[in-house]
């Protein structure tokens, strides 16, 4: 009878969550996957390395770098091409060779993280907290001298706009939406994790990548070149990252802030450990808290009606915003499934000397 | 007898200097490579004549802003406290072998504890506010703290990952309760009430604040609990060895969420610090760079608490000088980050600089390494 009187009400909240969730989703998910891009390049770099046998916790770090890179080299360049115009996508010279200059600083801070925790056998933690510390100083500083000129930027790249026929389908039309009228390197994450899933558990690479990670003195028995895959990895791992960046200056806006990054690189590790070390699983983490933020945002200004909307108005919402932490903290406690990282994970690696 | 003497005295020698040496070759570095990105930056200014001398006038400045005038030190003393206190809540976390990338988190939550208790005793006299604010400041950073040892010992979820999460949900948490309870009502923005007679006196200076003398005390009373007891001869224990622990009886299971907890209350004292004795006050903007500044004070102190003093000095004077070097030489308080940075860097990559100048007996600057990221990977140290 208890059960009764308390079941009663909460399937009637459950259903009207449900209803609200089904009304604001659709025209929010474009949203939801444009926030969840950066996390899901992040959590890819994170996976790459950690896979490999490597801590980064200096993605953070990594971001700010390219973003601010790509964002000061379009500056840079863009008067070289006055004239050039935007086909697809807004893509200009300019910004190409901006992505470009941004890419090649995110491998360049990965090659000194591969340097300190491959070669040196440095701690990686500390060698990621550095990179954090270093990427927010040189960027800030920079930005505050070049902020100063008031500089124009190179734009940004744009969202292409799918055929109104397709986006208005019933049912399906939202789904399009929310995966055509995306800018260029949201497009291609898609790509990349597909691509990266199947590389990582079906091909030669893959499974020499988790060996090392799991267990490099095996690895090292059968032939595997450690240090070197190690190396290899983090460098690639090391795009994933200056895409992420790159996004944050040069897709969602076309500006740089000093901290803009503010946790992102920090969330994309939750969603890897979410994801539990796998990049389909990393997508996914990373749309849950994307919309975990889209949605607390969109309660703010479209609350809920009814008995729900009274009972979430109670609820801050700032909570929304810690919600990606505190799921990742319950999963790490084991409460909700177990998320296990590779058995070397962080551990340097030490050649037996051949006697 | 008199050559034992000798080779003791040597080795006493060899290791302060390799204690002081390696420290001051880091900084000495980190403030080459920041006259170099000063000159760099020189660069990018159009319209301005390069200055070859102006990283000489940005040191001048920030020297002159942190020990300048009386006033000038008494503020560096200022911005040193919560980095002793910080340092020594990092540094407890790696002698146990506790890499606590969580202090800002638990500076905050710290913080977030005294203002609400301060608050709340703001009328009573001072000397059972100010021990009520300062308790209710330490046990919610200590809180902080526990969480992140309770889990490591009981599903050895690592410290690292948790504690830069709750960092964010301390965040989250302080912007809800500034904005919300804590809030003055019918203000205009999220700012909390003054804490009144919970605020530190001043001692010295303009604003030589009591938080000046609980950091030195700090530092004696960890000093005496790492070396001088049982508890603390457990926690360098399970730091340094924690399968040897756990076979002489000590219970790594006890001491993690301990150290941790310990760990926190220094933290969030340095939180309280922050409220009682400087803002009096929280605005939901409330933020520091204590919790970072705190690893590097840990590792360039190596985790000494005494090392830690000097440590905290050196970054406390350069956050303190950054203004007056940003106002007189153009040069971005930012600068401060990169040359910490550089020594964390020049630290970390020891092996090298030892390489580069032929330096011998001095053993790796950073010595924590081995235990830290060792039970990253599930690998449960804690049993």
């Amino acid at each position: 009878m208890d059960q009764l009187l308390y079941g009663i009400p909460v399937i009637g909240l459950v259903f009207q969550l449900v209803g609200y969730l089904i009304a604001i989703v659709p025209p929010i998910a474009p949203i939801i996957l444009r926030s969840a891009t950066p996390l899901a390049l992040g959590a890819m770099c994170g996976v790459m390395c950690e896979r490999s046998g490597i801590v980064n916790i200096g993605i953070e770090g990594t971001m700010l770098a390219s973003a601010f890179t790509g964002w000061v080299v379009g500056i840079a360049v863009a008067p070289l091409f006055p004239h050039a115009a935007a086909f697809l996508f807004g893509i200009t010279p300019a910004l190409l060779i901006a992505l470009a200059a941004a890419l090649l600083v995110a491998v360049l801070i990965s090659a000194l993280h591969a340097w300190l925790s491959i070669s040196l056998r440095a701690d990686q933690i500390i060698s990621g907290t550095i990179i954090n510390i270093a990427a927010f100083g040189v960027t800030g500083y920079l930005n505050t001298i070049i902020a100063k000129t008031s500089p124009t930027s190179a734009g940004s790249f744009t969202a292409w706009r799918p055929p109104a026929d397709l986006t208005n389908l019933p049912f399906v039309g939202w789904i399009l939406r929310m995966f055509l009228n995306q800018g260029p390197l949201t497009m291609l994450v898609l790509v990349l994790v597909i691509v990266f899933q199947v590389l990582l558990f079906r091909s030669r690479w893959g499974l020499r990548t988790r060996a090392v990670g799991e267990h490099p003195k095996a690895a090292e028995t059968v032939g595997i070149d450690v240090t070197r895959l190690r190396y290899r990895n983090v460098l690639v791992a090391g795009l994933f990252a200056g895409l992420a960046g790159a996004f944050l200056s040069m897709e969602a806006t076309n500006s740089f802030q000093a901290g803009m990054t503010n946790g992102i690189g920090f969330i994309a590790l939750a969603a890897m450990i979410l994801g539990r070390w796998t990049p389909i699983g990393a997508l996914l983490a990373a749309l849950l808290f994307a919309s975990f933020k889209a949605i607390g945002q969109t309660i703010n200004f479209l609350p809920p009606a009814g008995q729900l909307g009274s009972i979430v108005s109670a609820v801050p919402a700032q909570l929304f915003d810690a919600l990606p932490y505190i799921v990742t903290i319950i999963v790490l406690a084991g409460v909700v499934g177990r998320s296990t990282p590779p058995a070397a994970d962080g551990q340097p690696y030490e050649r037996e000397s051949a006697t | 007898m008199i050559g034992d003497r000798r080779v003791l005295l040597d080795v006493r020698m060899r290791k302060l200097g390799s204690v002081v040496l390696l420290p001051v070759i880091a900084i000495v570095l980190a403030l080459i490579v920041g006259s170099i990105v000063i000159l760099f930056s020189e660069l990018l200014i159009p319209g301005h004549t390069f200055d070859p001398l102006l990283p000489f006038v940005a040191y001048e400045a920030l020297l002159e802003g942190a020990l300048g005038s009386d006033n000038a030190i008494v503020g560096t003393l200022v911005f040193t406290a919560p980095l002793v206190l910080g340092g020594l809540a990092v540094a407890v976390g790696f002698k146990a072998g506790l890499f606590n990338i969580g202090a800002r988190g638990q500076f905050l939550v710290g913080a977030l504890g005294a203002v609400a208790a301060g608050v709340a005793v703001a009328g009573q006299p001072s000397i059972i506010a100010i021990p009520i604010a300062v308790l209710a400041g330490m046990a919610a950073g200590g809180l902080w703290g526990f969480i992140v040892g309770a889990l490591k010992a009981l599903s050895g979820a690592h410290e690292v990952v948790t504690t830069i999460m709750l960092n964010y949900v301390a965040d989250s948490l302080l912007a809800a309760l500034v904005s919300g309870p804590l809030k003055v009502p019918n203000s205009p923005s999220p700012v909390t009430f003054d804490v009144g007679n919970a605020a530190y006196p001043v001692l010295i200076g303009r604003n030589g604040h009591l938080g000046l003398l609980i950091a030195i005390v700090a530092i004696v009373v960890i000093w005496w609990l790492l070396y001088r007891t049982t508890r603390g001869f457990e926690i360098r224990t399970v730091g340094a060895n924690p399968d040897a622990a756990r076979y002489a009886g000590m219970r790594p299971r006890v001491i993690v969420p301990l150290t941790m907890t310990l760990s926190g209350m220094l933290a969030g004292l340095a939180g309280t610090g922050e409220i009682l004795g400087i803002n009096h006050h929280m605005t939901s903007g409330f933020s520091t760079t204590v919790g970072f500044d705190s690893i590097a004070v840990a590792l360039l102190a190596r985790s000494n608490p005494f090392g830690v003093l000097p440590a905290a000095l050196l970054f406390g004077a350069m956050r303190s000088g950054a203004g007056l070097m940003q106002i007189k030489a153009g040069i971005p308080a930012e600068l401060v980050d990169v040359v910490q940075a550089t020594i964390l860097l020049v630290l970390v990559a020891t092996p090298v600089i030892r390489r580069l100048l032929r330096l011998r007996g001095t053993p790796a600057a950073i010595e924590a390494a081995p235990t830290i990221t060792k039970s990253y990977s599930g690998e449960t140290v804690v049993r």
